[in-house]
């Protein structure tokens, strides 16, 4: 049931992002263009030009300024929002800590793409996987649609006083990005409802305003210093605000999903995973991104088959949703892991999660499958020989880790 | 010293609620900044460059370097374009 009117829209991925950029209030934006995302700048920097949105753009000449002007922006009170993919990720990886760090609740969009070298410009996610332990809550999109919704409940995630973290929302480049979609948008007044206006938390300083609370940010009345010299006396308290802060997050970000849902008519799973057909199935793979949608295909097809298989993406990747996926991942007979991405000399990244948080609970067997790096085309036929070895498995469980795609 | 605090007593973010001018950068410095009055054009490159935004100006009169914050990278007397500021020990 859709609660608010909402219009369909061709867009792209890209498009999506900015339109939902557009309804959410933000104050600045700094962004560099990079393919595949470049579309986002180039649609926002227009809504600017044409007096369509109310909001400051910053231009720079990177990345590493790029967020380094939102972090000032986010600091003095701002609702923040940047884009980015691949390399100029690369580049924003020291200001990536001290976004989150400094507890600031940056909303940033991240087209996927491989990493450089040799230069590709096409899907993988070794990129954001790259900035996983950065301290960012990750979440990964399926399609524009998603990807506009992402956008959306990404600022109030951020924002929440119990969350206060930046925010990634992944889109895979060019199969999203870049891909017409029909996207249903919420109108205007309904997306500034749910997002509000941003609202600085409040502290304390006893010893210098008694028992009057000040705003969290830069303001010459009420001075605070951001980032100052923290040795080995208080980094780890500050480290350890996060690590509690990243599992609190849970809460808020299935609160958020929730309501939104209500609010759109469209949900994604509990708002952590997306399972399907998975419940009676012996067999999964487990994903993230795009390429879920075409398993949920090779599943309907093995399914008329007879074969019991089903699927799971994850959608939220940080913090990681150990109490959706384990109980649906530990009773099955063999679990094929999908990696888009591989820490070279060991697996790919969600398949170290996934073993991680399956350790000593009775698991499956686990595959790892890496695919699709460099945007390597993922087409059913792949999928249904992957789904055909973890069915085997229980014969052939070796080796853990197989490249699938890749010629020999 | 005082005691120190525990991860929930403290502010999130490693804020603290000191303004800059708390931090007295001078005592950093071997070499300090001084202006030759009679060569200095009141341009306000040292102003505008400094760092530490540690010398003062009225915005037409010779900049004044405040020695208890500036902190003697020399980056203003770099700047200055008709070399009126030296670094001295
Ligand atoms: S030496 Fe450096 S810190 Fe001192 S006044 Fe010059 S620029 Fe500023
Ligand atoms: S940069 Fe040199 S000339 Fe310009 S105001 Fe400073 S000291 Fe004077």
């Amino acid at each position: 049931m859709t609660a608010v009117k909402q219009v369909i829209m061709g867009l792209n991925g890209d498009e999506a992002v900015a339109y939902a950029v557009k309804q959410c209030n933000v104050d600045v934006v700094s962004a560099y263009p990079i393919t595949p995302q470049t579309i986002i700048v180039e649609k926002i920097s227009k809504f600017v030009n044409d007096g369509e949105v109310d909001l400051e753009f910053i231009k720079v000449e990177s990345e590493h300024s790029a967020l380094s002007a939102c972090v000032g922006a986010s600091a003095a009170g701002a609702r923040t929002f940047t884009a980015t993919a691949a390399n100029g990720l690369q580049l924003m990886h020291e200001i990536l800590y001290i976004t989150s760090s400094l507890r600031l609740p940056v909303v940033m969009a991240i087209a996927n793409r491989a990493p450089s070298g040799p230069i590709n410009i096409h899907c993988d996610h070794n990129d954001s996987m790259g900035a996983r332990d950065s301290g960012w809550i990750q979440i990964y999109s399926e399609d524009a649609q998603e990807a506009y919704d992402n956008v959306i409940q990404a600022f109030r995630i951020a924002e929440h006083p119990d969350v206060l973290l930046p925010v990634m929302v992944m889109m895979d480049g060019f199969l999203i990005t870049h891909t017409l979609q029909n996207v249903s948008v919420l109108d205007d007044y309904a997306v500034s409802e749910f997002v509000g206006y941003r609202r600085v938390d409040m502290i304390k300083v006893p010893a210098i305003h008694g028992d009057k609370e000040v705003y969290r940010m830069l303001n010459p009345r009420y001075p605070l210093t951001f980032g100052p010299l923290d040795l080995f006396d208080y980094y780890m308290e500050h480290k350890m605000q996060q690590i509690e802060t990243m599992k609190n997050a849970k809460k808020i970000i299935k609160e958020v999903h929730d309501e939104y849902a209500k609010l759109s008519g469209r949900f994604y799973g509990d708002g952590f995973v997306e399972p399907y057909k998975a419940d009676d199935a012996d067999f999964l793979l487990v994903g993230l991104g795009s390429t879920m949608g075409t398993v949920k295909e090779v599943v309907d097809d093995l399914r008329e088959e007879g074969f019991k298989v089903g699927s799971v993406r994850v959608r939220v990747f940080r913090p990681f949703p150990e109490e959706s996926l384990v109980p649906l991942l530990r009773d099955k007979t063999a679990v094929g892991v999908l990696d888009r991405g591989i820490s070279f000399g060991s697996y790919g990244q969600l398949y170290l999660d996934i073993a991680a948080h399956l350790y000593g609970r009775m698991g499956p067997i686990l595959i790892d499958f890496v695919y699709g790096l460099g945007g390597r085309d993922m087409p059913p036929s792949l999928i249904k020989s992957v789904f055909r070895e973890i069915i085997e498995a229980e014969k052939n469980p070796e080796p853990v880790l197989r490249v699938r795609g890749v010629r020999g | 010293m005082s005691e120190l605090k525990g991860w929930r007593e403290i502010p999130i973010g490693g804020v603290v609620p000191l303004s800059s001018l708390e931090y007295r950068t001078g005592d950093w410095k071997v070499f300090r900044p001084v202006i030759d009055e009679e060569k200095c054009v009141k341009c306000g490159n040292c102003w505008m460059f400094c760092p530490d935004s540690a010398i003062e100006w009225d915005g037409e009169g010779v900049p004044k370097p405040n020695y208890e914050y500036c902190k003697g990278c020399g980056v203003c007397a770099e700047e200055c374009p008709v070399k009126a500021i030296k670094m001295v020990r």
